[in-house]
C-alpha cells in the first residue's frame, strides 16, 4: 500500500519545499520507491530544489488534463533511481487542479510507488486543500515563531475536518511536527520559542528539529536536496526524520546551544 | 550581581511573551472552529419566531456557543424593546 504524505504549514517560507525534497530523497535512498509532487501551481520551485528544472517537459496539470501520461511527466532523479519528481505547472493557475483530477493521478501513482510526498503551497486555498485532501500522513512544518505556530494549528483544524479521511470518518490523518529553522542559541537566550513552548501549544508527535543552517541555501543553490549533504546539521537532522518516520528510535540532536566562550560571556547574544 | 548576570538578566524574554499570546489566541481559535455550523441558521430562524410576537432588530439577538471538557453551552441572548427594559436570557 502506498502512503501519501502531505508537507504542509499554512504559512509560506517555513521550509515545506526544502523538507519535501529532503524527505522524498531520504525515503528513496532507503530503497522505497518515492514520488514527490509539487502542488504549487503557478509558482513551481521543487524542480529547482531537486535540480531537475531543465528536464521538465510535462507537468502535473498536463497529466490531469490528459495531455501527457504520468510516465511522460515524471522525472527520474539524477542522484537516486528510486525517486521521481512530478513538477507543477508554471503557466496555469491553481484552478486547473481539480479534486477528481488529483485523485486520479494519486491513484495511478499509488500502484507503483511506496511513498507519495505532496509539497503543499502556502495558504488555505485550493492548492493547499487538495495537497492535504488525500493524505495519510501530514508533516506539519513549523518555525518557532508566532505566526507559523498559529498557521500550523489552523492546518491541523483543516486536516481534522476537510481531509478525505475526516470526511469518510476513517482513521484520522497522522500528524507529525517538524520544527524547522530552529536556532538553539536564540532559544536559550529567550528570544525564540523553544521546542517545549511549541509543543505546549500543538502537542504533536515530533519527527524532528531541523536547525537553521547555511547548508540549506548551499544545497538549494546547487539543486541537491540538503539531506545528501553529510556534513550539514540540517541534512543529518533530515536523515533522522526519515529514520524516525520509518519507525527507528533516534535521539533528537542539534537542539542544544553551542556553548562557545564568547557566547557564555555575553549570555548567548552572539 | 556579577557582570555576567547583568547581561543575562537584562535580556528581554520575548519568547515567553510570544508563548503566552499564542496560547490565548490558539485556544480562542480552536473554540471558534469547533462551533457548530448550524449557528447562523439557528440565529436566523429564532429571530423569525421571536418577530412573530415582538418587534426586535437583527442585532437584538445573539447566540453564543461555548465549550469546555465536559459541557457545551449555547447561550441565547435577546434584548427586548424599550417598554420592557430588562434583558431576558434563555439558556439551552
Ligand atoms: N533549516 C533551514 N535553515 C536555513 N534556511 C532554511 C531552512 N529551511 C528552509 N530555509 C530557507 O527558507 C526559505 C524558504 O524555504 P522553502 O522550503 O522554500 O519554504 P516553503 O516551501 O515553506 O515556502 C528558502 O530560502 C530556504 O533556503
Ligand atoms: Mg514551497
Amino acid at each position: 500500500m502506498a502512503r501519501i504524505i502531505v508537507v504542509t504549514s499554512g504559512k509560506g517560507g517555513v521550509g515545506k519545499t526544502t523538507t519535501s525534497a529532503a524527505i522524498a530523497m531520504g525515503l528513496a535512498k532507503k530503497g522505497h520507491k518515492t514520488a514527490v509532487i509539487d502542488f504549487d501551481v503557478g509558482l513551481r520551485n521543487l524542480d529547482l530544489i531537486m535540480g531537475c528544472e531543465r528536464r521538465v517537459v510535462y507537468d502535473f496539470i498536463n497529466v490531469i488534463n490528459g495531455e501527457a501520461s504520468i510516465n511522460q511527466a515524471l522525472i527520474r532523479d539524477k542522484n537516486c533511481n528510486q525517486l521521481y519528481i512530478l513538477p507543477a505547472s508554471q503557466t496555469r493557475d491553481k484552478d486547473a487542479l481539480t479534486l477528481e483530477g488529483v485523485g486520479r493521478v494519486l491513484e495511478e501513482l499509488a500502484k507503483e510507488f511506496k511513498y507519495i510526498v505532496c509539497d503543499s503551497p502556502a495558504g488555505i486555498e485550493k492548492g493547499a486543500n487538495l495537497a492535504l485532501y488525500f493524505a495519510d500522513d501530514a508533516f506539519v512544518v513549523t518555525n518557532p515563531e508566532v505566526s507559523s505556530v498559529r498557521d500550523s494549528d489552523r492546518m491541523l483544524g483543516i486536516l481534522a475536518s476537510k481531509s478525505r479521511r475526516a470526511e469518510r470518518n476513517e482513521e484520522p490523518v497522522r500528524e507529525y511536527l517538524l520544527l524547522t529553522r530552529y536556532d538553539p542559541n536564540r532559544v536559550k537566550s529567550g528570544e525564540m520559542l523553544g521546542l517545549d513552548d511549541v509543543q505546549d501549544i500543538l502537542s504533536l508527535q515530533l519527527l524532528g528539529i531541523i536547525p537553521e543552517s547555511k547548508s540549506v541555501l548551499t544545497a538549494s543553490n546547487a539543486g541537491i536536496p540538503v539531506i545528501l549533504d553529510e556534513k550539514s546539521e540540517a541534512g543529518l537532522a533530515y536523515q533522522d526524520v526519515v529514520a524516525r518516520y520509518l519507525g527507528e528510535d533516534r535521539p533528537h540532536r542539534f537542539i542544544d546551544d553551542k556553548k562557545g566562550f564568547f557566547r557564555k560571556l555575553f549570555g548567548g547574544r552572539l | 550581581m556579577s557582570l555576567l548576570d547583568y547581561f543575562r538578566a537584562s535580556k528581554p524574554k520575548s519568547a515567553a511573551i510570544a508563548k503566552e499570546r499564542l496560547q490565548i489566541l490558539v485556544a480562542h481559535e480552536r473554540t471558534e472552529r469547533n462551533r457548530p455550523s448550524y449557528l447562523p441558521q439557528l440565529q436566523k430562524e429564532l429571530l423569525e419566531v421571536i418577530r412573530k410576537y415582538v418587534h426586535v432588530d437583527q442585532e437584538a439577538i445573539s447566540v453564543k456557543f461555548e465549550q469546555d471538557e465536559n459541557q457545551e453551552t449555547l447561550e441565547l441572548n435577546i434584548v427586548l424593546p424599550d417598554f420592557q427594559q430588562e434583558e431576558k436570557r434563555v439558556n439551552i
